[in-house]
């Protein structure tokens, strides 16, 4: 078993490792075969531990490799940590890793940097995994910040591309913001506890919750100021509302990344991250409604730009975002395993639809433009259900009460429990989340129809060169797309009893804080039948809408525009975040730093300090000089001066 | 312990080798030739000696350890006196390793008075150990200073085109902080009547006054060398203008003497001046990181951005020292060794590509990662060790300086972390501009990649700056007791002193 856990996280490294510095030598071919390798038997363990621990007996271990950082009372060591929520998180690791390896062997097919890029995904992999199998907070921001490295790698992977560069600067700028945060709240936590390790916290998190902690000249509750200085950490790795400006533009990476870090996997450790630390959590009411609004406002926020986007990659960006919001404002009212089952089956169709749309991108040559596609069923038969069945999972679309749980797709179970979650919490801001997520589900699935609508649907809008030359992608990059619809059709219904039904305890054990999960989930199977019923029929009239605006009326979009131009500038501009940043962070940043080496460095510390002093010294030494001048009376002169200096002081100091 | 002196060995073997390239003769190239080799053997033999210092070293005990004591001037109670304890040891390894190093990296690049440039390097490591050896006040000031003589030649002699103002400017910035110390270490001298450092320590007992005009003093002299803002603008000059070599050894070593004269001198020595001047260095301690930050992002000269960044960077060691505990000071010592190794290497990096292209300008380049993907590999690593990318070395210092500023206050924390997000932007912003987009500069079109020779001047410092970020350990452990023992030292004086005021 131990075993097993070391091959699942270092397996990947190796792969990196291999890809990345001998591939030159051995070429491409090798380096997809090891890396793939390294990540099928890497998925195939994880299944081995997630059966293991999420139905065995027992439910934590903990592998001990070294100490890593020992100074006085601290004392941090590099441990692998496997509970249910780490296994969980393996599985979504590794089985998305894996099928994004395979699928970019189709899909980077004619990249000159196979290798490299190969490569890039491994050692992405390796990081996910060490975040998720963290044992203390250090350890998790080792991880957090390498998969923050490995997506700035892929990010500008296109390196040539100067907007894939700049977006590759931003995630990782944007990203330090929030770690920023997530440092100055382990510190907080270590000062509170003395220690950084999960199981120390957990144990003193009561004794936390009493104390108070001076902060910035404030007398602050220690808690409170602490998970809300660790979720700035979260709301930057999982781009919410304020720090999400740089998700959008990471789609300017391949596409296999997109569907692997910003899709799947590493959008979600801030997620993970709150449940993890979930018994903190649940004892910081003020900080849980921080998470709660955050969460909801960013649901809300991001479908309204999803709304408008054209760009295909930016729409599933988007909705990233959003659901991303959802799964905050779960983990807010209590709801972690809802989040955590949310993040599954999110996973699985998130991913489809971004390898998805890359099999579209990729059938079109390259073309993301929403406008200039149409009628792609035609070409890309397949391509085309397997889509069909994210949207529907992404929306929530199923059929309640059959089979007593209903029959649906992932998403029509995950996003139903987290929403009757927020309802059952019976608080102010779990009413807020509830109705801003209802709306967002609206929201949600009219533009993922869109997206269908406009893509799939009805005449082609391209040059037709590129329409000839249009084909179904091949299977390598299909087989993939086979396995996550699988996952996206059915996680939902597996596992619903496992992750917030009946044998939640037995599943979960104590890796989530159990108390609150226990209570949102009374109070979530409990609320009216209305609750239960309106999610779904709003994302019904969401894709109705959506069918009237893009199929039968096609007019209806741009009148809706002319309409409300105001609106959609605002939302076409992505409520102008990006220009608002621009003008308040970085000008002033850049303005101020010429200020200060030209004026402060250059004028004020040289001006007065070397450069003046040799300057004086220059003039004294010039005066000086004018009396060597060779003249005797001008000797004469200054020895005069001097004995009637000293005259003077001899009389003055005897008095 | 070993019955031969293993510390002089290793300050003095340089000075051997200095002599042989003084006595060789012959054609030009073949003196050329034979000085680069003697200098290159000299040093690595004495970096695998003072390996044997870390070797023997007992990192369980406190105290100096391979002490040696001569008389020197018995007359007047200075004696030659070195030793060394968990917070010197690695500033030892750090310049003997670094020496060997520079050599290497001026193999080609020096063409002209190599035999002159040779000795400058050897003499400059002779006094580099000898200064974080010396346990006398009167050996440490002629080591500290004499450092200053070799770096001048070498900045003023083989530097670029602004050289000798630079060189001045960094004599006289120094100058004018040591003569302050001097003043102060010949008061010490007339309160205890010796200049042997344990002595001495043991000894003084000064008023409150005079230890905060001692160590004003003493704070004057390791100010600049740190540099701590606003005496630090005679760093991007020197660095712009000296050899790649001279600005690995400045960064490298020459600005931990600041960071080391605080810990070994000013601390013990002057306990309350120390509580009582904390909140000041920190406040100068944030200006720089911030500051100097600021500035790194509008910069137009590589030298320069990497230059202010140390700036920063050290501005983290000047916090650490001072929040006084075990944390803070072991996160300040490891801040000051991982940027020996990072900041070294990045200006290593600068020397790689303007060896080729003769111009320090980031406009001048772009797109290398098409010609020269060894080189995009070696200074992305290094960008991000500098940036404090966790698993590389740069992570541990800053996290633990952090962590113990957190401990003192929670401002000065606040404000240093800001650092995270500036020292991505100009970090990443640097490399962007020198190894991403196109490679569309005709000049650039047939720059060749790394040669086996600059390989093998990387591959040790990135394999420990990797071992310094996983196992930080090795290097934590035997510094641990003497840390330990400074704070302890210092807390006790405080309460000591606080007792004594309660006595009417």
């Amino acid at each position: 078993m131990d075993l097993a856990i070391k091959l699942i996280v270092f397996l990947p490294l190796l792969a990196a490792a291999i890809a990345g510095l001998f591939c030159r030598v051995i070429g491409a071919r090798p380096a997809q075969v090891v890396t793939s390798a390294a990540l099928l038997i890497a998925a195939a363990l994880s299944v081995f531990v997630f059966v293991k621990i999420g139905f065995g007996t027992e439910k934590l271990i903990v592998v001990k490799l070294f100490s890593w950082i020992d100074s006085g009372t601290l004392d941090i060591a590099w441990a692998l940590r496997v509970d249910t929520l780490t296994a969980v998180m393996l599985i979504v690791v590794t089985g998305v890793s894996s099928m994004v390896h395979i699928y970019s062997i189709g899909y980077m097919e004619d990249d000159p940097g196979i290798p490299r890029f190969m490569s890039y995904l491994s050692l992405f992999t390796f990081f996910m995994l060490m975040l998720v199998t963290a044992d203390n907070l250090v350890q998790l921001f080792f991880g957090w910040e390498g998969v923050g490295l490995a997506s700035y790698l892929l990010i500008g992977f296109w390196y040539d591309k100067p907007s894939a560069n700049a977006a590759a600067m931003k995630a990782f700028i944007v990203n330090r913001v929030g770690d920023f945060g997530f440092a100055l709240g382990i510190f907080a936590v270590w000062m509170l506890s003395g220690s950084v390790g999960f199981e120390e916290i957990f144990g003193k998190a009561p004794q936390m919750a009493q104390m108070r902690i001076e902060f910035l000249g404030m007398d602050l509750p220690a808690l409170e100021t602490a998970c809300l200085l660790l979720f700035v950490g979260a709301m930057g790795k999982s781009a919410q509302l304020g720090l999400h400006t740089w998700l959008p533009d990471a789609m300017e990476g391949p596409t296999p990344v997109s569907a692997l870090i910003h899709a799947a996997t590493m959008v979600t450790a801030g997620v993970f991250m709150v449940c993890r630390l979930s018994p903190l959590f649940e004892l910081a009411p003020t900080a849980s409604m921080v998470v709660t609004l955050i969460g909801a406002a960013t649901a809300f926020f991001a479908a309204t730009v999803g709304l408008t986007q054209f760009d295909i990659k930016r729409v599933v960006a988007y909705s990233t975002c959003s659901q991303l919001g959802y799964m905050f404002f779960a983990c807010g009212v209590g709801g972690y395993s809802g989040a955590m089952f949310h993040l599954t089956t999110h996973a699985f169709f998130k991913a489809l639809l971004f390898l998805g749309s890359g099999s579209v991108i990729h059938c079109l040559h390259h073309e993301q433009d929403m406008r200039k596609m149409g009628g792609v069923r035609e070409k890309a038969p397949q391509t085309f259900i397997l889509m069909w069945v994210g949207t529907l999972a992404l929306s929530g679309i199923g059929i309640p009460f059959l089979l007593g749980n209903g029959l649906g797709f992932a998403g029509f179970y995950s996003k139903d429990i987290m929403l009757e979650s927020a309802y059952g919490a019976h608080t102010t801001v779990g009413l807020i989340a509830f109705w801003l997520g209802i709306i967002a589900a609206f929201m949600t699935a009219f533009y993922s129809t869109r997206l269908m609508f406009m893509t799939f649907y009805g005449k082609y809008r391209g040059d037709h060169h590129t329409w000839d030359h249009a084909h179904e992608s091949p299977l390598v990059m299909m087989i993939p797309l086979y396995v996550l619809g699988i996952g996206a059709a059915f996680s939902g219904l597996v596992g619903y009893d496992w992750f917030v039904g009946h044998d939640w305890r037995a599943f979960w054990g104590n890796s989530l804080a159990v108390k609150a999960t226990e209570e949102v989930l009374h109070h979530a199977h409990e609320v009216p039948l209305w609750v239960k019923l309106l999610p779904l029929a709003f994302a019904v009239a969401g894709i109705a809408l959506s069918y009237y605006y893009y199929v039968l009326r096609t007019d209806m979009p741009e009148r809706t525009v002319k309409r409300f131009p105001g609106l959609h500038a605002l939302f076409y501009n992505k409520w102008y975040f990006d220009e608002l940043y621009d003008a308040v962070f970085v000008k002033p940043s850049l303005a101020i730093g010429r200020f200060l080496w030209k004026k402060g460095d250059g004028a004020v510390i040289d001006g007065l300090g070397p450069d003046n002093v040799a300057a004086r010294a220059q003039d004294m030494a010039g005066m000086l000089m004018r009396f060597q001048s060779g003249y005797l009376y001008h000797y004469a002169f200054v020895m005069l001066v001097g004995v009637a200096g000293l005259v003077t002081y001899f009389i003055l100091s005897a008095r | 312990m070993s019955s031969w002196p293993i510390l002089s060995l290793v300050t003095f073997l340089p000075l051997v080798g200095a002599l042989f390239c003084l006595i060789v003769n012959g054609p030009k190239e073949a003196v050329d030739r034979n000085c680069r080799s003697v200098a290159l053997v000299t040093t690595l033999a004495t970096f695998l000696i003072s390996l044997l210092l870390w070797i023997r070293f007992d990192p369980t005990k406190a105290g100096f350890q391979f002490e040696e004591k001569v008389a020197w001037v018995p007359a007047l109670n200075i004696g030659y006196h070195v030793g060394i304890d968990g917070i010197s040891l690695f500033f030892v390894l750090l310049s003997t390793l670094l020496t060997p190093i520079c050599i290497l990296a001026s193999w080609e690049s020096i063409k002209v008075r190599v035999r002159e440039y040779m000795i400058a390097f050897l003499v400059l490591e002779t006094f580099m150990v000898g200064m974080f050896c010396a346990l006398d006040l009167a050996l440490f000031y002629i080591f500290f200073e004499g450092v200053l003589i070799p770096m001048f030649l070498i900045i003023g002699v083989w530097g670029g085109k602004r050289r000798v103002y630079a060189a001045f400017k960094f004599f006289l910035y120094t100058l004018l902080g040591s003569v302050l110390m001097l003043l102060a270490i010949i008061a010490v001298y007339g309160q205890v009547g010796t200049t042997d450092l344990p002595t001495v320590m043991e000894k003084l007992d000064l008023p409150f006054t005079w230890q905060c005009w001692l160590w004003l003093a003493f704070f004057a002299s390791f100010a600049v060398k740190v540099p701590m803002w606003p005496v630090h603008t005679w760093l991007p000059d020197a660095h712009v203008e000296a050899p790649t070599a001279g600005s690995v050894i400045l960064a490298g070593v020459l600005l931990k003497m600041g960071g080391y004269g605080f810990l070994r001198f000013s601390i013990p020595l002057f306990p309350e001046a120390t509580q009582y001047f904390a909140p000041m260095v920190f406040a100068l301690s944030i200006v720089a990181v911030i500051y100097t930050s600021l500035v790194a992002l509008v910069q137009e000269d590589m030298k320069k951005l990497i230059a202010y960044s140390s700036v920063a960077h050290m501005g983290f060691v000047t916090i650490g020292a001072f929040v006084m505990n075990m944390q803070g000071v072991q996160g300040s010592i490891f801040q000051m060794l991982s940027h020996g190794i990072v900041s070294a290497a990045l200006f290593l990096c600068v020397g790689v590509v303007y060896d080729r292209m003769h111009t320090r300008e980031i406009a001048a380049y772009g797109g290398l990662v098409h010609r020269m993907p060894r080189y995009a590999f070696t200074f992305l690593f290094f960008t991000l060790a500098s940036v404090g990318l966790p698993g590389l070395s740069g992570f541990v210092g800053e996290f633990l300086v952090l962590l113990g500023a957190f401990k003192a206050n929670t401002w000065v924390a606040f404000l240093a972390s800001t650092s995270l997000i500036l020292g991505a932007a100009y970090a990443l912003w640097l490399y962007r501009k020198i190894v991403f987009g196109e490679l569309t500069k005709d000049s650039l079109k047939g720059i060749l990649d790394m040669n086996g020779r600059e390989i093998a001047i990387f591959l040790p410092l990135v394999l420990l700056t990797i071992w310094m970020g996983v196992y930080p350990n090795s290097f934590l452990d035997p510094m641990a007791p003497a840390v330990d023992k400074l704070i302890g030292d210092y807390q006790a004086a405080l309460k000591l002193a606080r007792t004594a005021a309660l006595v009417p």
